[in-house]
């Protein structure tokens, strides 16, 4: 485990150039201080503080039931939506509160897209899944405009040669792979700065996993993007920075290659090299 | 333990585990056998069920028709000399044409056998005289040849169900009658003709004249009232219950209570129908907006129920993937949940409306019982339905209301079955395409 996990970080390229970069212009984009999470009595999150930084792969690991989800659905508040759950701490997106009062959940949505566990397109067309977010926020005013922002997203996500001459089939037609990098495509075209990603490969065969992970080192360039994962591999690959959660704590945070390679946390240690989890 | 020892116990427990498998295999076969022997129960109930049905209410369909030579005596039907259709219409003495010509034909014996003879006609025949003079004015003074309606007496003769060799005290039809039957029989002026007037007209205290199209009208009125009332509002309920309410005392206080509506005995509603919108608010009796009225309330929670569930039905996935995408949950719900969701909202309305269309003890309360002959115009005319419609037939003496009862059951059945087969297709249709 531990061997196949260096050999990820060597074997990503771009793991040392960026590293290099992200250390002259490294901004953070979201800040959480002291959050805690309460499912009805249980306790979920315990004083998660964390930065997450611009143009960068934050990957949140640990066991299942950790609250890695929990943390991350925290960011866009998606939480609001269940009904016995209750968040408290400073939770900021570019230095404004995001569960203040005056924030709009539809606008904080907008700008903080989410992609989930299992794909999830909405049973309607290709064109239509893509074209619903900017549909519902007046995005475009006119057809072209649409179709061309379709088209991008699309592009962006690395799915439009694929389905080019089919944007009218249902998105659910589409194999498992494609069905996330629809629903990539589909929180793109909303136009948000951060990318939140829950699991995005579980439900998904090697190859179409490595196509993902590819469009996330991609997507990487323009967007803040904080990605639940359980394969530590895949966290090595993708990311720059790694949170260890472990029961509602979080443990450790830092570079990807450090938390791999010399965890400060005896509890990391044992996670990373399969000792639980 | 040695190699052999070891064999020994495995062959044991193989022989043990093919054992239990016979007794596995055993109970399978039995219980599959229980299983077949209901549903060959059940459709043998069903077959005896509808073959009743038919074989009592086929003939509903049928009518028996004569063939009499009318002179039209100009004295009769236009003494004036006038043959404008309202002239005619007021003092044209058809029936003493029909008469005048039957006595020539017939030669009854003082007014007792002309009596006999005229009772083997329909009161109706006069007026198919009528029209088909007005019609034909200048057909006055000619001697013409018309199909008639026969009375309801000889239509059962024709088909049957009248036994000639019983003591001539105990039936209706008498000697005479047949022996003129058999005349115009042998003269081959007897013939049995699609009843379309059995579709066509409304109730009547003569059988060969009542038809159900009054009570069809009546009942669509009625489940149209019915289905503006409860459909919206049953959508509205289930949506906001499943979708928006919180989950508190309340709403469960709700929950349980509108769970405990759809199982309140449906005279209960007619109750309250009587109570409330009749003695209350006074609104008219015996009328379609207030069945519908009724039904609606008791269609109400079957509709909510179906609803909700449908609601629930959709994954939560779709919510989420709305969600995340910054919709409101009205958005949430309007683009994405109840589209999904209708079909089986749908079906749900449907199944509720045909136990509805099958209704008759609430609609009994409110006065949906009275004898009417008139197709009801709108939803405030007095009007039956077909279920109370075959309900006052089947409590009529006279022999033709027993194949017009099963006739009116068969109408009923069939749009029953048109409408349950709809929510079949609807649900076959739009199943899960997630
Ligand atoms: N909707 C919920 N209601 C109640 N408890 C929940 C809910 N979602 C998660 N939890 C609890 O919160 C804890 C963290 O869950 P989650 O964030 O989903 O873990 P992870 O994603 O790390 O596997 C778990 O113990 C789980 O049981
Ligand atoms: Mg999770």
């Amino acid at each position: 485990m531990d061997e196949n996990i260096a050999e990820a970080i060597v074997a990503a390229p771009e793991a040392d150039a960026s590293d290099a970069v992200d250390a002259e212009t490294f901004r953070v984009k979201m800040t959480t201080r002291n959050v805690n999470v309460h499912y009805a009595e249980k306790h979920a999150l315990r004083d998660v503080t964390l930065d997450i930084g611009e143009r960068e792969v934050t990957a949140l690991i640990g066991p299942s039931g950790c609250g890695k989800s929990t943390y991350l659905r925290c960011l866009n508040r998606m939480n609001d939506t269940i009904d016995i759950c209750r968040v408290t701490g400073r939770l900021e997106l570019d230095g404004q509160d995001i569960y203040d009062d005056s924030v709009d959940v539809v606008q904080l949505r907008a700008s903080i897209g989410m992609v989930f566990q299992k794909p999830n397109p909405f049973p309607k067309s290709i064109f239509d899944n893509v074209a619903y977010g900017p549909r519902i926020h007046g995005l475009v005013s006119d057809r072209a405009d649409l179709d061309q922002l379709v088209e991008q997203s699309l592009r962006k996500a690395g799915l439009f040669d694929e389905v080019k001459d089919r944007l009218g089939d249902p998105g659910t037609s589409l194999s498992g792979g494609q069905q996330q990098r629809l629903c990539i495509a589909r929180a793109i075209a909303v136009g948000p700065e951060v990318i939140l990603m829950d699991e995005p490969c579980s439900s998904l065969d090697p190859i179409a996993t490595a196509r993902i992970e590819e469009l996330i080192d991609e997507l990487r360039q323009n967007y803040t993007i904080v990605i639940v994962t359980h394969s530590m591999q895949q966290a090595a690959r993708v990311s720059q920075k790694t949170a260890f959660f472990h029961l509602g704590d979080l443990i450790e945070q830092g570079e990807t290659p450090q938390i791999f390679t010399n965890p400060r946390d005896e509890k990391t240690q044992g996670y990373i090299t399969g000792r639980f989890g | 333990m040695t190699d052999s020892a070891q064999s020994v116990l495995i062959a044991g427990q193989k022989e043990k585990v093919r054992r239990g498998l016979d007794r596995r295999l055993r109970s399978e076969r039995r219980f599959r056998a229980y299983g077949i022997v209901a549903i060959v129960l059940a459709i043998l109930m069903l077959l005896f069920l509808v073959g009743t049905i038919v074989s009592n209410g086929y003939s509903a369909f049928t009518q028996t028709w004569i063939k009499v030579d009318v002179l039209l005596d100009e004295e009769l039907i236009a003494p004036d000399g006038e043959t404008d259709p309202e002239t005619l219409r007021e003092d044209g003495d058809f029936r003493g044409a029909l008469i005048e010509t039957l006595v020539a034909d017939y030669k009854p014996e003082g007014r007792a056998q002309e009596d006999l003879l005229v009772a083997m006609f329909s009161t109706e025949a006069e007026w198919t005289l009528q029209r088909h003079v007005i019609a034909n004015p200048d057909l006055i003074g000619r001697k013409i040849t018309i199909w008639v309606k026969s009375s309801s007496d000889i239509d059962q003769l024709t088909k049957g169900a009248v036994r000639r060799d019983s003591p001539e005290s105990g039936r209706k039809l008498k000697d005479l009658q047949l022996r003129w039957y058999d005349r115009m029989t042998a003269e081959n002026r007897i013939e049995t003709r699609f009843n379309s007037g059995f579709f066509s007209s409304g109730d009547s205290r003569e059988p060969e004249q009542a038809g159900i199209w009054g009570a069809i009208v009546g009942s669509f009125l009625t489940m149209l009232v019915t289905l503006v009332l409860a459909f919206p509002v049953g959508l509205a309920a289930a949506v906001y219950l499943e979708e928006f309410a919180p989950k508190n005392r309340l709403t469960d206080l709700i929950e349980v209570n509108v769970n405990n509506l759809a199982a309140v005995p449906s005279i209960v509603f007619g109750l309250l129908g009587l109570a409330v919108f009749l003695n209350f608010f006074e609104l008219p009796r015996s009328a379609p907006l207030v069945g519908g009225m009724v039904l609606a309330l008791m269609t109400l929670p079957t509709i909510i129920i179906s609803g909700r569930a449908s609601l629930l039905a959709v994954p939560p996935s779709v919510r989420e993937a709305a969600l995340g995408l910054g919709a409101s949950r009205m958005q949430v719900v309007s683009h994405h949940v109840l589209p999904l969701a209708m079909p089986g909202i749908l079906t749900g309305t449907i199944i509720g409306m045909a136990r509805a269309l099958g209704e008759t003890a609430p609609l009994l309360m409110i006065g949906m019982v009275a004898f009417i002959v008139d197709i009801p115009g709108g939803p405030t005319d007095a009007s039956t339905v077909m279920p109370v419609q075959i309900y006052l037939w089947a409590d009529s003496p006279e022999r033709g209301f027993v194949e017009k009862t099963s006739g009116a059951v068969m109408v009923l059945l069939v749009f029953l079955i048109v409408m349950n087969a709809s929510a079949v297709y609807l649900r076959k249709k739009f199943e899960r395409r997630w």
